[in-house]
């Protein structure tokens, strides 16, 4: 039952990341798209199913049984996931700290909404 | 071999010498017209080195293999009608570059002029030689652009910069139509290949498709040699310098368009469709070119419409495509080039010294330049079709075909009749010409007194007036040979041999032309005092200008039209557009799944434990924690979101990705210490948002709400459905059994990451490496709001107790920093066969420094040691793509790595792979991106104080503001 839990932590992970990023308040964005980062990041990991203690590093050498092994290609690509949304997250910030400084607002628009 | 090797020289010599033209002094003048003119001379010997198979009927070839499988090769072929092209561009360029050295003035920076003038000269040989279809487009629109930025090349006088921007839209999107065309011939066809289309006629017209691939193609072809109704840019590029009009009007450009017609009618050619469009097209443009160039004032105007009257006819003979009809188009192309080429430069000389080329100021310029104005008389006599001269011999040949071919449509019966009004306008306008430039009274109030120029601006004239002659009087002898070549390599080598005579007898095309030359000679007479006091171009049609209505539709095309566009449509504020996205994917998602996604019947269920339930239970928790207070409570947020993110970590410590978790870890303390970092800038929020309590906004907040369950059930559905799958065999077992084998490394996810897709790796550092610089780029000028620009409240009171505060945790944090080097270290070493790698040793790294800039303060930290990112990330760069590069010198592709053990003396075998050093690359530049970006950001305080400390000494002068 480890699957069910899982899914369900992706499903709460990426509704609460979702429902951030649609929020009106930059910092809120940001979170939301950290959340959202973790949910997807989970989910293509999931992808190659769970195993426990199997871990992709190989003997040297000799017959290899794939199936003896975690799936390494959803790691590697999660691998390079992790980096590029730190990134992506630096850079938002940033933007985010820029806009705050030029339009005196933290509204994602740059001004408030109109009444 | 010799023969691919020529091939290529002709193509890539022009290239390399625009790119050598580019790196010469701005005041070498002389260097660069050298240049120019040795690389011509180059590829006329090549190409002279190529004449005796050509002539032989064999057609040399040069293929460089480049996506087979797609059918996209680099292939090059030279028969005898390109090598008759190819001829032609070579040496009428190297007269332009002659020409060009005496016509551009001192101030002109002059190397740029020729290096672009080179490069077009090979973009124009790779269009002529292409034996891809594709390749060919790809030439084609390097012509496009290489022709804008000539046309554009006195960039301050605005009328070129709008003649080279509507020349460029009008080619270019020929261009595109050109390759839509190409492609679908691909698709009937099976390949790309020039001989396959050639040989493939009757398949490509009987196809379904044959009526939008002719259509797509001849836009392709009109536009770019100037068809009415795309006839207007041409005008309207004569704002370049003159010798780009003798060269891009005369033998290259717009002949591109009737050489890809002469070329392809055996393909797409022989229908009544092809027929009725290209020869209707052609004749109209032949009678509308004529009958503007007549009233034009201007002397370029003159020659430019009078071009594109000489293209309709080149045109129109392609659209008959009889034997008869494409050996006179290949022949008009040729002599149309001399003569032209040998007018505007005339012209430009006049310009050149008289400084007008308005033709009611000029006048009696016999008397001033004679030598110039013999030879500008010849060459119109030329366009005219004078007999004796070449222009005449083609246009008896059009006459006679216009005469004799027939097909029985009204079209082919009004032929000899429309061909006659042309030409009495024709003789109407190269009268006016020499009439009014160079008899008459001696002019009077020039801008500069006309005198004969240079003898070297006069030569390139001469020689081609000369050719005028050569070829007008024993055509048989000299470009006879050529052109039998040219035709058979187009028509197919059974052609029959065409003998050229100056003299046929008195026949109907003989006729034809005697009229043409006394009503033509009586027209001008009659009306020149009429035309020269009237307005620019022909009475009535003046007021239709083409140009204008190009410029205003564009305008409504790119700025109106989109600007209503946005105001129905769209919208500016981001939670609308997200909104969008979000119901997007959920729909995109829906779409494909909803019919194929079923549970597995049996689905595989791993026996749950229980703490792994608590962990989550706790995770889940935390996500939903920092939703809540992500508004107010920032920090508790933060706190949160980082409780989220360990629960991950762990769960991929759980599931068998040690790497993954390391990783996660390392990213999650770097990106929490980077959102505290930028908390401090953001506005505080004490008191509630009054808006927030409205009904509407309450409404929003629960749609908001529904989409985002709605997102996360269907996450959480599709990855429970997946994961209670069995797995069938992937890819990823090829890379776990490989992995040892191929990239000598057990740790399967680092050999793939540095290894099997290495090339993924290096964009991604890539990507990383560019965030850093726009991190950086963008703090340089940032400018906090005003009310964050105060110290913190903390800092501000009680700054000594702060300090003694953090006495014991800075002592631990600094010495941390050698236990720091020695983890990232040991990450890196360790990374190609366990846990560990480039990534994670990289941002351990980072950590360590970042750490030591926490434990003290910017001041102290940068008193001791620097850090340099922008340098590490360059020399991760660097090694990156070095390793990659390495590759190629053991003949092996872009990142290759190899491994392979090196026995040292005393140690024993040593696992020695490339993949390592790539990977020392990735560890530099996540080192540099990763502080780079922490550093920006925490500098910014150490500025602010800068700027406190600079306005506060002198408050007068913000009570003054």
């Amino acid at each position: 039952m480890m699957e069910l839990v899982l899914s369900l932590a992706i499903g709460i992970l990426a509704a609460s990341g979702t429902w951030l990023i649609l929020r009106p308040r930059t910092f809120q964005v940001i979170i939301g798209l950290c959340l959202l980062s973790y949910a997807v990041n989970l989910f293509i990991f999931s992808m190659g199913r769970l195993t426990v203690g199997r871990p992709p590093i190989m003997p040297k050498g000799g017959f290899v049984n794939p199936d003896a092994y975690a799936d390494p290609l959803p790691q590697a690509l999660v691998l390079t996931a992790i980096v590029i949304s730190f990134a992506t997250t630096a850079l938002f910030l940033v933007v985010m700290m820029a806009s705050r400084g030029l339009t005196g607002t933290d509204h994602v628009d740059g001004q408030e909404r109109e009444p | 071999m010799i023969e691919q090797n020529l091939i290529l020289i002709l193509v890539l010599l022009p290239f390399v010498g625009a790119i050598a033209a580019s790196t010469i002094s701005v005041n070498s003048r002389n260097a660069a017209a050298w240049l120019a003119a040795l690389v011509m001379l180059g590829g006329l010997a090549a190409l002279s080195a190529l004449h005796a198979q050509v002539a032989e009927g064999r057609v040399p070839r040069a293929v460089i293999n480049w996506i087979p499988a797609l059918h996209l090769n680099l292939s090059l072929r030279v028969d005898g009608f390109a090598w008759m092209f190819v001829g032609l561009v070579l040496g009428i360029g190297l007269l332009v570059v002659i020409y060009a050295r005496y016509y551009l003035s001192k101030t002109d920076p002059v190397p740029r002029f020729y290096a672009f003038l080179l490069a077009f000269t090979g973009s124009m040989i790779g269009l002529l030689v292409s034996g891809n279809i594709i390749l060919l487009v790809v030439f084609w629109e390097l012509t496009s652009l290489l022709s804008f930025l000539l046309i554009g090349y006195w960039y301050q006088n605005p009328a070129a910069r709008d003649g080279a921007r509507m020349a460029l839209i009008v080619t270019a999107l020929g261009g595109i139509c050109l390759l839509a065309a190409m492609l679908m011939i691909g698709q009937i066809i099976g390949g790309y290949d020039l001989d396959l289309v050639l040989a493939s006629g009757d398949l490509i017209r009987a196809h379904a498709t044959y009526p939008v691939v002719l259509g797509l193609f001849l836009i392709g072809a009109f536009t770019k040699s100037a068809q009415f109704p795309f006839h207007f840019w041409l005008p309207g590029a004569m704002a370049a310098p003159t010798p780009v009009s003798a060269f891009l009007h005369s033998a290259t450009m717009v002949k591109a368009g009737v050489f890809l017609l002469v070329r392809f009618s055996p393909a797409l050619g022989g229908t009544g469709a092809w027929f009725f469009a290209v020869t209707g097209t052609g004749m109209a443009t032949l009678v509308i070119g004529a009958l503007i160039a007549l009233f034009r004032h201007d002397l370029k105007g003159l020659l430019a419409y009078s071009t594109i009257s000489h293209l309709g006819l080149i045109t129109a003979l392609a659209g008959i495509g009889s034997n008869g009809a494409i050996v006179a188009a290949i022949f008009h192309i040729a002599n149309h080039a001399v003569f032209k080429a040998s007018l505007f430069m005339a012209a430009g000389i006049i310009d050149h010294e008289s400084g007008t080329r308005d033709m009611r100021r000029l006048s009696g310029l016999m008397r001033l330049m004679p030598y110039t104005g013999t030879l500008a008389i010849v060459a119109s006599a030329a366009m005219a079709g004078v007999p004796l001269l070449n222009g005449f011999l083609s246009k008896e040949m059009f006459f006679a075909e216009a005469v004799e071919w027939h097909n029985g449509t009204w079209l082919d019966n009004a032929l000899p009749y429309i061909a006659l009004v042309a030409s009495i306008f024709s003789v109407a306008y190269s009268l006016r010409f020499i009439m009014t430039v160079f008899f008459g009274p001696a002019p009077v109030d020039l801008p500069k007194t006309p005198h004969e120029p240079v003898p070297w601006m006069r030569r390139p004239v001469e020689l081609l007036v000369l050719t005028c002659l050569v070829v007008g009087i024993v055509p048989g002898l000299s470009l006879g040979p050529l052109l039998n070549m040219a035709a058979q390599s187009v028509l197919g080598p059974e052609t029959p041999w065409f003998s050229i005579a100056v003299w046929h007898g008195f026949n109907t095309p003989m006729i034809m032309s005697v009229l043409a030359m006394a009503l033509g000679a009586a027209l001008y007479f009659a009306f020149a005092m009429r035309i020269s006091d009237g307005p620019e171009g022909p009475p009535l049609l003046h007021r239709l200008r083409a140009q204008k209505m190009f410029e205003r539709s564009l305008l409504a095309l790119s700025w109106k039209w989109p600007r209503v566009l946005h105001r129905l449509a769209g919208t500016e504020r981001l939670q609308p557009q997200l909104r969008l996205i979000v119901l997007a994917a959920i729909a995109a998602g829906v779409a494909t799944l909803w019919a194929g996604m079923r549970l597995a019947p049996q689905p595989q269920l791993t026996a749950l434990d229980p703490a792994f339930a608590v962990m989550w239970a706790v995770g889940a928790l935390c996500g939903m924690g920092a939703a809540w207070m992500a508004k107010y409570h920032r920090f508790a947020a933060l706190v949160l979101l980082g409780g989220a993110g360990l629960i991950t970590c762990l769960t991929f410590a759980w599931f068998s990705a040690p790497d993954l978790a390391v990783t996660q870890l390392l990213v999650e303390i770097a990106t929490t210490v980077l959102l505290l970092l930028g908390l401090r800038w953001l506005p505080k929020r004490k008191e509630e948002i009054a808006d927030d309590r409205l009904a509407s906004a309450r409404l929003r907040r629960l749609r908001d709400l529904a989409i985002a369950l709605v997102m996360g059930l269907g996450m959480a559905g599709v990855a429970f459905v997946v994961m209670t799958r069995p797995t069938t065999s992937n890819i990823g077992d090829w890379f776990l059994r490989n992995a040892y084998h191929e990239g000598g490394g057990t740790n399967v996810v680092n050999v793939i990451l540095v290894d099997f897709r290495a090339f993924d790796t290096l964009g991604e550092i890539t990507v990383l490496a560019i965030v850093g610089l726009s991190v950086y780029a963008l703090l340089r000028r940032f400018r906090p709001a005003p009310e964050s620009a105060e110290s913190p409240i903390q800092q501000a009171t009680d700054a000594p107790r702060l300090k003694d505060a953090m006495f014991v945790p800075s002592v631990l944090m600094q010495w941390m920093f050698p236990v720091m080097i020695v983890l990232a270290a040991y990450f890196f070493f360790r990374g190609h066969d366990l846990p560990g790698g480039g990534f994670s040793a990289g941002v351990t790294l980072a950590i360590g420094l970042l750490v030591q800039y926490i434990a003290t303060n910017v001041r102290w930290i940068e008193a001791r040691l620097i850090v340099l990112p922008i340098r590490w990330m360059g020399a991760g760069l660097l090694i990156a793509g070095g390793t990659g590069m390495g590759a190629w010198l053991f003949g092996y592709p872009f990142l290759t790595a190899n491994a392979q053990y090196i026995t040292l003396p005393l140690i024993g075998p040593v696992p020695v792979a490339t993949a390592m050093v790539f990977d020392l690359g990735v560890f530099a530049l996540v080192v540099g991106a990763t502080v780079l970006m922490l550093i920006a950001i925490a500098h910014q305080s150490l500025r602010i104080a800068r700027i406190r400390a600079q306005d506060e000494p002198q408050p007068s002068e913000q009570a003054a503001e």
